[in-house]
């Protein structure tokens, strides 16, 4: 029974990615564009040059944390879909201490990035404290949060750090993440170090939910919170801990865009899109470390081998928003595969 | 400026910025009060922007003329009806994770509509529509002194539908059978089911009839504001609608009050400028409020806020 457990954790995602591919292709069909073709080109799009490389290492980074602050809150039975607003307020942050903060690059990185986490932890606890203090759903507070955060963080910018452009200055030489190093292995690509801090969170994570009496703690609120409360867990505290933390990895990965990828912050229309997807890259990832990252590989890789098969093969990027949300779909449908799955087993019977 | 002059620019663009919210807020009721979660919204709402655009624009070139934006009507609640079945399907048969399956609605809008737009149009948006619906004095209400002029002048057609279709759901849900069954399955699922009431059946109208009106609020806002659809048209709407839903307290014309009152919130945010004594106010503030309140509605400090009890529940039989 374990052993097949663990089979279906592996199969889900599997037959979901596949099958996301598989309607995706035909939804290419139906609109008269070459499926074969296509995929070929979003596969030579991730994998063809180091360039292509560089590129979805880079885009790892963000979608790595930002899933790992899904899945965090998720052990804890919490669904953050905040993760875009605590992006947001991280990446100002980080942004923020990186053009005000003079100091040496060993002291100066490490202060913008906790200062992200920081300024992440804190937008994310408000809700954990509403839904510890007045039971209202994390749900509607984190999507109400977004918002705040978004129009807030486009004030502050206008109001204090606006530089020609609709943005701010750039960060200093000592906060940035970027690396002539890794971008000159990867043929000019946009590869920034982030990648080494998402790796180092992964295992943060991994170690914390199962090697400490912390993790053991906000797992159980996430199995059984009337059980966790009757064993002496203070459930209140578990509930506003793990908003905080999945908030603090949330707004690393906005001093990934921050410190990273732009090295300054724009003032935002719209969400990134990075906090969402990072909902598919821990559903994918079956709320796991390693889960996550192989997730936002996936997911990375695909964005950024669209362009490449939009420009060799004329398909539109969103394809790959439409596959995304398909995968999403049949992950959470996995009801249907362990039904059919377990009637199967008891050789009919139910 | 006097009084009356703010009042004259501030309420008649409170009404016409609600009108979108309402319908789709209203779709959200129904939705939630079946017992079915819907984050969705947002891209139901975003797939009948699309919808609207789109339908209307081959209406003109069909020779519909002023009806084609009645006839996108129509077309973008069928549409979104349909899309929302993907969600029901999810959400009540599979039961998958209802909060899950709204984002992957959510997702799955966004990349269908740009991605037909650019097939359609092999361009990153749909040609500006030119039958629009227009502003009109509605007649001898308009003429009644002070309220005519705020609430009856200057205004769309399609904003008293909404207030109209606010009070039909009202009494649909409050005083037919079908109302009571619909709640009832959003509060006790297996009490309903003991009474002979079909909980899936009912969970399905619930989620069909949102995805109907929010696709309807969708196409309302490019008939009366967007006027094309871009993968900018809809970028929150459907959340604030949400936020309408909740903050009317799953009540239709809560919803309506709270989709009014946010549609004041944010016609000061856009002509705030211009008033004496709210020029000082930094935007920001006003954009902010319908979240802000929505949270503190919540949080039981504007009054409490209780959600159908069976919500974000799927049912299933015989399980206690």
């Amino acid at each position: 029974m374990q052993n097949n457990k663990n089979k279906m954790k592996f199969l889900v995602p599997l037959i979901s990615v596949f099958l996301g591919l598989l309607i995706g292709g035909i939804i290419m069909l139906i609109s008269g564009y070459p499926p074969i073709e296509a995929y070929a080109a979003l596969f030579e799009g991730i994998f063809g040059e180091s360039y292509y490389r560089g590129e979805t290492i880079r885009q790892m980074s963000p979608l790595i944390l930002s899933g790992l602050a899904v899945a965090f809150a998720f052990r804890t039975g919490l669904f953050n879909i905040g993760v875009e607003g605590q992006l947001l307020v991280g990446w100002l942050a980080a942004v923020y201490v990186g053009i005000f903060v003079d100091a040496p690059a060993i002291i100066h990185i490490p202060l913008a990035v906790l200062a992200a986490g920081v300024a992440g932890a804190l937008w994310g606890s408000v809700p954990g404290i509403l839904k510890a203090r007045f039971k209202v759903h994390e749900v509607i507070t984190t999507i109400m949060m977004n918002y705040i955060a978004l129009y807030s963080t486009n004030e502050i910018i206008r109001n204090f750090m606006l530089a020609p452009g609709e943005r701010t200055e750039n960060v200093k030489e000592s906060a940035s993440l970027a690396s002539p190093f890794l971008q000159e292995l990867t043929d000019n690509s946009t590869l920034h170090f982030g990648i080494i801090i998402a790796i180092v969170a992964a295992v943060i994570m991994w170690f914390l939910l199962w090697r400490t009496t912390l993790g053991y703690e906000l797992r159980a609120v996430g199995f059984n919170q009337h059980a966790s409360q009757y064993a002496g867990i203070n459930v209140s505290k578990n509930i506003v801990l793990s908003m905080a933390i999945s908030g603090a990895f949330a707004g690393i990965a906005g001093s990934m865009e921050g410190l990273g990828t732009y090295q300054y912050m724009t003032i935002n229309a719209g969400f990134t899109g990075v906090g969402f997807d990072g909902i598919a890259v821990a559903l994918l990832g079956a709320n796991s470390a390693i889960g996550v990252i192989l997730g936002a590989a996936l997911f990375g890789g695909l964005k950024i081998g669209a362009l490449n098969m939009q420009a060799m093969a004329g398909v539109p990027t969103e394809l790959v928003g439409i596959v995304i949300a398909l995968i999403i779909f049949f992950v959470a449908c996995s009801y249907l595969v362990h039904w059919l799955m377990n009637r199967v087993n008891r050789g009919g019977k139910i | 400026m006097s009084f009356m002059d703010i009042l004259a620019l501030i309420i008649p663009a409170a009404i016409v910025s609600a009108a979108p919210l309402i319908f789709t807020a209203l779709g959200g009721v129904f939705s939630e009060r079946s017992g079915v979660v819907n984050i969705g919204l947002e891209g139901l709402m975003l797939f009948g922007a699309f919808t609207g655009a789109v339908t209307i624009y081959y209406g003109e070139q069909f020779g519909l003329a002023g009806a084609a934006p009645w006839v996108s009507f129509v077309v973008a609640m069928i549409l979104g009806a349909l899309f929302a079945s993907i969600h029901a399907v999810a959400s009540i048969s599979l039961k998958a994770d209802q909060v899950v399956s709204g984002v992957a609605i959510n997702f799955l809008a966004v990349g269908l509509a740009i991605f037909l737009t650019k097939k359609i149009f092999n361009a990153g948006q749909t040609p500006v529509i030119s039958e629009r619906i227009s502003k009109s004095d509605i007649p001898f209400l308009s003429d009644i002194p002070i309220i005519g002029k705020l609430f009856f002048s200057n205004a769309y057609l399609t904003s008293y539908l909404a207030v109209f279709v606010a009070l039909i759901v009202w009494y649909v849900l409050y005083k037919t059978p079908f109302g009571l069954r619909l709640r009832s399955v959003g509060e006790h699922p297996m009490a309903a089911d003991t009474m002979g009431i079909n909980v899936k059946k009912m969970r399905y109208v619930g989620v069909l009839l949102s995805g109907a009106l929010a696709g309807l609020g969708g196409a309302v806002y490019v008939a009366s504001i967007s006027g094309n659809f871009t993968h900018s048209t809809i970028t929150g709407q459907g959340f604030m609608a949400l936020a309408a839903m909740i903050f009317g307290k799953w009540h239709p014309l809560g919803a309506l009050g709270a989709a009014l009152f946010f549609g004041l919130a944010q016609a000061i945010s856009i002509s705030g400028a211009q008033i004496p004594g709210l020029q000082d106010i930094p935007k920001v503030f006003l954009l902010i409020a319908p979240y802000v309140l929505t949270i503190l509605a919540l949080a039981g400090l504007v009054g409490r806020a209780d959600a159908p009890k069976a919500l974000g529940t799927p049912y299933e039989k015989g399980k206690r």
